[in-house]
C-alpha cells in the first residue's frame, strides 16, 4: 500500500521564532482515517498548514502520494482537499456558487462542478440552502460547507482540520457518518481534533502531537489497549444508601440509583455483574465513564494542565484514576 | 505545455474573473453607481457651468477637452480600487487560500485578479462615455490608441491595486494610496487642464508624473491633440505592466502576508 503522507523530520519556525514543529515524522497510508491528537499550540494545524502549503516548511521532506510537496505542488493540490479549522469563504456569496467556483479553481467545467456541488451539497443537507448568502448559516452549517468544498474536486487525501469545533452532538455524529462513507469510498482521511471522543470513533491509526513533536504513532486499537484501567456506570433498579463491596473493583456511588465501577485491563464484566447478582442488586443498564481515549491522552503527556486548557469532558475523577 | 493543462488554466483563470466581475456587480450600488454621480457631477460643474467660462483648449471647447481626461480618470480609480478591495477583503477573510490551495499557479491568479479590475475600469469607462455623450459629441482620432492606452492604464492600475493589497495589513491601507497619491497624480496629470498653461517649472514638474502621460495618450486617440509624444506614453505604458507585473508575481511566489 502506497503512503499519502509521508513526511521526514519536518521543522518549522515561524517568523517570531515560535518553533512549531521540531522535527516530526509520520507516515499515513492510503485509504486510513488518521488522527492527529494535540492540544491547542501543539503543531497540529502547522502540520495541516505545510501538507496545503499554506505554511512554508522551515527544513525536513514532505510528500503527498509520493510527490514532494514544494516541488511538484500541481500534482499535490490536486489530490488534496483543506477543511480548514476557521470559516474562510467569502461570507456574502451564495452558497452555491462558493462550491462551484471551488470547482473552478481545479480545472471543473462549470457544468460537472455544479454536478458536483449539487451532490455534495445535498449530502451534507445544504441544498436547500443553496441560493442563500453564506453569512446566513448556522455554525454547522458553516463547517458542513467547507466539507462540500473540500471535496468538489473529490480529492484523494481529504485534510479535516477540527471539523467538529464548536458542532452540537447531534450535527456531529451526523458529519462523522458522512466522512466514515466518504472514507469507505476511498477517501484518505486526515483528521486534527481535540475532541478525542471523535478520533476514537472514527480513527484506525493515531499520532499525538505535543509541542511541535509526535509522542504517539500508532494503530487506535494497539493505542487502546494501553488503557489499564477503565470505569463504567451502572444504572441500577435498587435504591442503594452506598457502594456496594465489590472485592477488587473499586466502586463509588454516584446517585441512589448509579454507581461507577473500575476494571482493570485484566478484569472482567461478568465478575462484577455476578457480584452484584449475588447481592439481590439489577442492572439496568451500563455505559462508558467519559472517553478512554482522553483518559490515554492525558496520561502519555502527563500535563495535568492540559485538561483544563483543551479536553472537554475528563472528570477529576477520571484523571486522578489515570495517574494512579 | 498539454492541451489538458491548458484548459485547467484557462478554466481557472474564467473562474477568477467571472467571480471578480460577480462581486462588482453584486455590490453595484458600492461599485457602479458613485462613479457615474461623480462623472456626472464633474460633467455638470466643470465642463457645463465653468467651462462655458473657460472657452477653447488645444482647439476643442473645454467640456470636449475634459472628457477624455475625466474618462480615464474614472478608469484608473475603478481598476485600482476594484482588485485593492477585493483582494485585500479576500486576504483579510482569508478566502484567498480557497487559490491559494488549489492548483492554479500564481501567474493565473494575477492575471484573473487584473482582469477583474479590468473589467470594472473598462465597464465604468463606457458608461462615462455614454454619459459624456449627453453633454458633448463623441470625437475619435484614432480607435485603436484610445483602446490600447485605456485598456493599457487600467492594467498598469489593476497591478498598482494588487500591490497594494499585498502590503496592506488593514483596511486604513487600502485608501491610503488611493487618496495622498493617485488622486493627486490624476488631478495634477492635465485631466482640466493642458500643461501649456503652466510655468516652465510646473510644466517640467507634470512630465514626471506618469499618469499625465495616459490622459494625453487617451486624449490623442479621442481628439487629435496630446501634450506629449504618445510613443513615448505607449513605451511607459508597456514598461509599467512589466515591471508591475514582475512585482507583483514576484509577491504572490514570495508568499507575502499569505503563506506563515
Amino acid at each position: 500500500m502506497t503512503s499519502a503522507i509521508s513526511i521526514k523530520d519536518l521543522h518549522k519556525t515561524y517568523d517570531n521564532g515560535f518553533q512549531a514543529l521540531k522535527g516530526i515524522s509520520l507516515d499515513v497510508q492510503e485509504g486510513d482515517f488518521f488522527a492527529l491528537l494535540g492540544a491547542n499550540g501543539a503543531g497540529k494545524s502547522t502540520t495541516i498548514g505545510v501538507l496545503s502549503t499554506l505554511v512554508r516548511k522551515t527544513s525536513g521532506q514532505v510528500e503527498v502520494f509520493g510527490k514532494n510537496v514544494g516541488t511538484n505542488s500541481y500534482e499535490t493540490k490536486l489530490s488534496l482537499g483543506l477543511v480548514p479549522q476557521e470559516v474562510n469563504f467569502n461570507h456574502f456569496e451564495k452558497v452555491f456558487d462558493i462550491v462551484v467556483t471551488q470547482g473552478g479553481y481545479y480545472g471543473l467545467p462549470v457544468s460537472l462542478a455544479k454536478e458536483r456541488a449539487e451532490k455534495y451539497l445535498r449530502q451534507l443537507g445544504l441544498w436547500d440552502k443553496n441560493q442563500q448568502q453564506a453569512r446566513n448559516l448556522s455554525g454547522g452549517m458553516k463547517r458542513r460547507l467547507l466539507i462540500a468544498r473540500a471535496l468538489v474536486h473529490e480529492p484523494r487525501l481529504l485534510l479535516l482540520d477540527e471539523p467538529t469545533a464548536g458542532v452540537d452532538i447531534e450535527l456531529r455524529r451526523s458529519t462523522w457518518e458522512f466522512l466514515q462513507e466518504i472514507n469507505r469510498s476511498g477517501t484518505t482521511i486526515v483528521l486534527t481534533t481535540h475532541y478525542l471522543e471523535e478520533a476514537e470513533n472514527l480513527c484506525r491509526n493515531i499520532a499525538m502531537i505535543d509541542a511541535g513533536e509526535i509522542v504517539v504513532n500508532t494503530s487506535m486499537k494497539s493505542l487502546l489497549q494501553k488503557l489499564h484501567q477503565e470505569h463504567f456506570v451502572l444504572d441500577v433498579r435498587n435504591d442503594l444508601a452506598q457502594a456496594p463491596e465489590l472485592a477488587g473493583y473499586p466502586c463509588e456511588l454516584l446517585d441512589t440509583n448509579t454507581i461507577e465501577v473500575a476494571l482493570e485491563s485484566h478484569q472482567n464484566l461478568n465478575d462484577v455483574f455476578a457480584a452484584l447478582q449475588a447481592q439481590g442488586i439489577h442492572v439496568k443498564s451500563m455505559r462508558n465513564k467519559s472517553n478512554r481515549l482522553e483518559q490515554l491522552f492525558l496520561s502519555l503527556l502527563q500535563k495535568p494542565e492540559v485538561e483544563q486548557k483543551t479536553l472537554s469532558s475528563a472528570s477529576d475523577e477520571t484523571f486522578k484514576g489515570i495517574q494512579a | 505545455m498539454s492541451d489538458t493543462s491548458m484548459n485547467y488554466k484557462f478554466t481557472a483563470f474564467k473562474t477568477i474573473v467571472w467571480k471578480e466581475v460577480r462581486r462588482f456587480l453584486r455590490i453595484w450600488v458600492q461599485t457602479l453607481v458613485p462613479p457615474v454621480i461623480t462623472i456626472s457631477l464633474y460633467f455638470v460643474i466643470f465642463g457645463n457651468l465653468i467651462g462655458r467660462r473657460i472657452g477653447e483648449m488645444g482647439g476643442y471647447t473645454y467640456m470636449e477637452f475634459i472628457v477624455p481626461g475625466l474618462i480615464m480618470m474614472a478608469v484608473i480609480n475603478n481598476s485600482y480600487a476594484n482588485v485593492v478591495s477585493s483582494f485585500f477583503s479576500q486576504k483579510y477573510q482569508r478566502s484567498i487560500e480557497e487559490l491559494l490551495v488549489s492548483p492554479v499557479p500564481n501567474y493565473i491568479i494575477l492575471s484573473g485578479f487584473v482582469i477583474g479590475g479590468v473589467s470594472r475600469g473598462l465597464a465604468i469607462g463606457v458608461i462615462a462615455t455614454i454619459m459624456s455623450l449627453f453633454f458633448s459629441g463623441l470625437h475619435m482620432h484614432n480607435i485603436f490608441i484610445t483602446l490600447m492606452v485605456v485598456l493599457m492604464s487600467s492594467i498598469v492600475f489593476s497591478l498598482g491595486g494588487f500591490i497594494n493589497a499585498v502590503f496592506a495589513n488593514k483596511f486604513d491601507d487600502i485608501t491610503i494610496i488611493p487618496t495622498f497619491v493617485l488622486t493627486p497624480l490624476i488631478y495634477l496629470g492635465g485631466v482640466f487642464y493642458s500643461i501649456e498653461l503652466l510655468p516652465d517649472f510646473w510644466r517640467a514638474v507634470s512630465q514626471l508624473n506618469p499618469i499625465f502621460y495616459m490622459v494625453n495618450a487617451f486624449r490623442y486617440g479621442i481628439l487629435g491633440v496630446s501634450d506629449v509624444n504618445v510613443v513615448f506614453a505607449f513605451s511607459m505604458l508597456v514598461g509599467f505592466t512589466v515591471i508591475l507585473f514582475s512585482i507583483s508575481l514576484w509577491l504572490l511566489n514570495w508568499g507575502k502576508g499569505l503563506r506563515h
